[in-house]
């Protein structure tokens, strides 16, 4: 398919576009042919691949891992997960491709374009500890994030979270259940957790992305159903949420600010270094260039599978290469 | 196989369909890329049932599903939709009587 074009401010006819608001306020579910305004199309795309290409790269971090699990049950837990996380970009890539673009286009958008995926996996696993926390901490807030997603109003993009949040529990769960045997190990055990979620803790919570008042594409997102709570209030259940999971197993987090509001039984927290969220975005983290580089090398390295999978299947049963 | 802007190749698609457990019907779940049925297949297991979720699969070429068009949904299923006399609803029993 022809790569998309990008007009300034697209021209939709009125009629249609109050049409299609209307459907969205009413809560209805906008399907792969329903007619819908470019702008939906191309935010959706950006939003559900960068979302995809996140599940996939979100394997490396804790990949980095699975040989050197501690324990066999350990080992078959991350092996498990982090084919999960394999899937999860496979289930969105397939949502993304109903909007009009192949996944081949978008993979390539991601590996040799300006596709971007989320920021968190921009960061180093430098202990065993960090595979807990990620599982408690990162998977805790993709699963708030995700929670609401499922609701969204675009119909396969709210199938694949539904399917993705029955996945997810697994995944935090195994992770607190990590973190908390270690807070009650050794001292040095739990040093090296505590230490994880000192490093991890921010990084978590800039994962909802920028303050609503900061975050360009949420008033279309919001308007369009396509997200239901702001980036503010999903980082607040995240916060509210984790807290007290921290004082449960007797960990701390990096943040003097933290208190419990009791008006409104918010945590309230401190400021976020938006300076690090950047740097990471435009692609200067501390793992960036490391995670594109062995993404790059796994897909290239592949190339010879796929070509012969399909020359195989060009000889042997022609009929199949007709189907798309 | 499609060839993408930097000669990226992509095998065809195909739509994966799960049968559960408990002689449930088959459902839509997705799709997967393979470049021919026993793969796609083995790709559309390894992708939608990692957790007991179905007994049976189907996959079938994408291009191969005759759809109706979003369009005309209301004139097409209007057929359906005039007719309360097919719901139980539009039948009067006498006050009190339970066995309905
Ligand atoms: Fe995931
Ligand atoms: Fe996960």
């Amino acid at each position: 398919m022809a790569t998309e074009a990008k007009p300034a401010a697209p021209t939709e006819d009125p009629v249609k576009l109050a049409e299609f608001e209307a459907r969205c306020d009413r809560g209805e579910t906008i399907e792969p042919k329903d007619w819908m305004p470019e702008k939906y199309r191309r935010q959706l795309t950006r939003m559900m691949s960068q979302h995809a290409h996140s599940e996939v790269v979100g394997m490396l971090p804790e990949g980095n891992w699975i040989t050197r699990a501690p324990n066999l049950r350990r080992k078959m837990c991350l092996i498990a997960k982090v084919q999960d996380e394999g899937g999860h970009g496979l289930y969105i890539y397939c949502g993304t491709e109903t909007l009009g673009t192949d996944r081949a286009e978008l993979i390539d958008q991601y590996l040799y374009g300006t596709a971007k995926y989320s920021s968190i996996f921009n960061y180093p696993t430098l202990t065993w500890a960090d595979i807990g926390v990620i599982g408690w901490l990162v998977d805790g807030a993709a699963i708030v994030n995700q929670t609401m997603l499922a609701h969204a109003s675009y119909g396969p993009y709210a199938r694949a979270m539904i399917r993705i949040c029955k996945e997810e529990n697994f995944h935090k769960r195994q992770g607190y259940e990590l973190c908390a045997t270690l807070a009650r190990g050794t001292p040095a055990q739990k040093a090296m957790v505590q230490d994880a979620v000192n490093r991890w803790w921010w990084p978590s919570l800039m994962m909802f992305g920028p303050h609503d008042t900061n975050s360009p594409h949420s008033a279309d997102l919001l308007r369009w159903k396509v997200k239901q709570k702001s980036n503010d209030d999903l980082r607040q259940r995240f916060v509210n949420l984790t807290v007290p999971q921290a004082q449960a197993i007797g960990l701390t987090l990096p943040d003097p600010d933290l208190k419990l509001d009791q008006a409104t039984g918010d945590w309230k927290f401190g400021e976020i270094d938006w300076s690090e969220f950047n740097a990471v975005i435009a692609g200067n983290g501390p793992m960036n260039r490391e995670r594109i580089a062995a993404r790059r090398k796994a897909h290239e390295e592949g190339a010879w599978v796929r070509e012969a999978a399909a020359a195989y299947a060009a000889k042997h049963q022609p009929a199949a290469g007709q189907a798309a | 196989m499609s060839t993408g802007p930097n000669g990226v190749g992509e095998w065809p698609l195909w739509e994966v369909f799960t049968q559960a457990p408990g002689g449930k019907p088959h459902e839509h779940a997705g799709s997967v890329h393979a470049p021919d049925a026993e793969i796609a297949l083995q790709n559309a297991r390894d992708v939608y049932t990692r957790r007991g979720e179905a007994v049976s699969l189907w996959v079938v070429p994408s291009g191969a599903i005759v759809a109706s068009a979003p369009g005309d949904a209301g004139p097409f299923f209007d057929p359906g939709n005039d007719k309360p006399y097919r719901h139980p609803q539009f039948y009067k029993t006498p006050r009190g009587v339970k066995v309905f």
